[in-house]
């Protein structure tokens, strides 16, 4: 329909080969330039200056800490299992660069005189192949942590494993309503059918609870539990040092990266330009569009460092709470409204009836809420009014004085 | 004031309001949480504190804290007098003194005695600047330096000779005589303006 898949389909090997080499260094040079930008952004939200010794104005200082990184003595604990401690960190970095294989990054172009798009695959369940290869990086953390042999890890990557597992699940579901409105997985025709209106429009909660479990997802703060410092050292890589170490901290940003994309891709309209500038998608022979693409996923990126910037870390059992309890029944209910709305409007019923469908339930959510919170209110004065009941389990007897 | 400001009001009662935990919940409260956005944004834009520091020196308080100094009178004689009495001041025990009597061949300081062997341990040293309290003839007193930076334990316990302030034009290095006609008296109450040169109308 689009051409995309089709134009993709008949790139010879050696081509797709080149596009892999670029997405691959678009996703090492993107990590150095994150780094640097959440030092510099941080520092500048806290009124410091952030480095500014190496190159110009400090722009080669996440250059020369990849350099130190890799000079460093490369330590393995006595107890690790060596093998597992080894692919850990691979099994972690490699699957991020997994997911970026099917980002569409721009439209048509042309490369060593052949027609494509840079993307370097288009399959038909694209977003779902995106979240199976974020699934396996799970498993460098898990892996890590548990073969480092010691208590620390241990306890951090099993943090970690179930944070990002759970914000998985509200994250596929936040999908769910884009896939019942473009009516396809694959990444190119999902940037397609947003020529009119962007998802994050038309289906903003499912924005939102994309956005927040796309923070959570990425062991990002507010949601940084699995590396609280305060707790657990360095969480599940605390005994990881040089290269290892390195590789690890590059998951995390190229994870950033590739979540950031996916969100431009599922609600931001992709490579397209914003609206009202459609006009420079020709220009450069396409390729302009490419930097539509990477100024939205900036936008995001630049979220990610300002929530740093701002928030402090959460606690894990509301952390979890805020995943299960909230995100995941909202984005059922939502997932609900959504896909009454779009069989309605599918089986042309009139739209006074979707009016009204959408109309009730804004009302049932209002009532709901009303309700929640008039309840709150009641239980408060209640807790207020009345003694604090005793304890159903036994308590040791308080003395009472003179006794 | 904002509003904010105005309900809480001002000094303590204004801090242990925002110690409390957020028990507002109030539609509105959500977002004035927001705001902590806009703070964050805002700095952004404002200058940094930060001083480029070796580039650029900080503003340093006449009274700084440094590195110490053992002072000299004006003809060169040092005013110590070997008292150890900072040494007893230090809470930190970082001040070693010992010391000697002056004789008429080698006279190093105008009264008695003198302080033969003086060390600073800057690494036990906390600049409380007790020391500089106790000393009787103001021999010890502080500089303002601070970069003490170094690569080894001995070179951190500073000797007499580095801490003696140097000779200024017109100074003698001691041993030396004092002053002519001059009484240790004339060097205790600051008669002394040069190698022999007493003021003593002063």
């Amino acid at each position: 329909m689009n051409g995309i898949a089709d134009v993709i389909g008949q790139d010879p090997g050696w081509l797709s080969l080149v596009k892999g080499v670029l997405v691959f260094a678009l996703c090492v040079v993107a990590t150095l330039l994150t780094i640097l930008a959440e030092r510099k952004v941080v520092s500048w939200m806290q009124m410091r200056v952030g480095p500014n010794r190496t190159g110009w104005k400090g722009s080669l200082q996440s250059l020369a800490d990849g350099v130190k990184l890799a000079l460093k003595e490369d330590l393995i604990p006595k107890a690790a299992d060596r093998i597992v401690f080894v692919i850990a960190p691979v099994i972690s970095v490699t699957t991020c660069f997994m997911a970026f294989a099917v980002i569409p990054m721009t439209g048509k172009v042309k490369l060593f005189g052949h027609t494509t798009a840079m993307q370097l695959t288009d399959i038909p369940v694209g977003v779902l192949y995106v979240l199976a290869a974020a699934s396996v990086g799970v498993y460098g953390i898990v892996l890590a942590g548990w073969s480092s042999g010691s208590t620390y890890p241990l306890l951090g990557g099993l943090r970690s494993s179930a944070q990002v597992i759970s914000y998985e699940v509200a994250m596929g579901l936040s999908l769910v309503a884009v896939f019942i409105y473009s009516g396809s997985m694959s990444t190119s025709d999902i940037v397609n059918a947003q020529n009119k209106w962007w998802f994050a429009v038309t289906l903003f909660p499912s924005f939102i609870i994309y956005t927040i479990s796309m923070v959570g997802e990425t062991n990002r703060a507010p949601f940084d539990l699995a590396e609280a410092e305060g707790e657990l050292v360095g969480g599940f890589h605390t005994e990881y040092s040089s290269l290892k170490f390195a590789l690890f901290f590059l998951a995390e940003y190229v994870n950033m990266v590739a979540v950031s994309s996916l969100a431009t891709t599922m609600f931001l309209g992709g490579y397209h330009a914003f609206p009202g500038l459609g006009f420079t998608e020709k220009w450069l022979g396409g390729w302009f569009t490419m930097i539509w693409y990477l100024v939205k996923v900036s936008l995001f990126l630049y979220l990610y460092i300002w929530l740093r910037g701002t928030l402090p870390r959460m606690r894990y059992d509301q952390f979890m709470k805020f995943g299960w309890k909230v995100l995941i029944p909202v984005s059922l209910f939502w997932i609900l409204v959504v896909s009454t709305l779009r069989l309605m409007s599918q089986q042309h019923a009139g739209r006074g009836a979707v009016i009204g469908v959408a109309v009730g339930v804004v009302l049932v959510v209002f009532a709901a809420s009303n309700l929640y919170e008039s309840t709150k209110r009641r239980h408060a004065i209640e807790d207020k009014l009345g003694e604090v009941a005793a304890p159903k389990f036994p308590v040791p007897q308080i003395k009472k004085a003179g006794e | 004031m904002s509003e904010l400001d105005k309900k809480l009001g001002t000094g303590i009662d204004k801090a242990q309001a925002s110690n409390k935990p957020i028990t507002d919940l109030s539609e509105g409260s959500f977002f004035k949480q927001l705001l902590g956005f806009w703070v964050t944004f805002k700095a952004q834009f404002k200058k940094p504190n930060t001083v480029q520091y070796p580039e650029e020196r900080p503003d340093i308080h006449p009274r700084f804290h440094g590195r110490h100094q053992l002072n000299r009178y004006e003809d060169g004689l040092e005013k110590c007098v070997g008292c150890e009495l900072c040494a007893w001041a230090c809470p930190a025990d970082a001040i070693l003194v010992e010391g000697a009597d002056n004789t008429d061949k080698e006279r190093f300081s105008p009264g008695e005695r003198y302080g033969k062997v003086y060390q600073i341990n800057y690494l036990r040293c906390i600049f409380c600047g007790l020391c500089i309290e106790a000393c009787p003839t103001r021999a010890l007193t502080m500089t303002n330096e601070f970069e003490l930076a170094d690569t080894t334990r001995s070179k951190l316990i500073f000797e007499k000779e580095d801490l003696l302030a140097p000779l200024r034009q017109g100074m003698l290095q001691p041993p030396h005589p004092l002053a002519n006609g001059a009484t240790k008296d004339d060097y205790y109450k600051d008669r002394i303006t040069g190698v022999n040169e007493v003021v003593k109308d002063a």
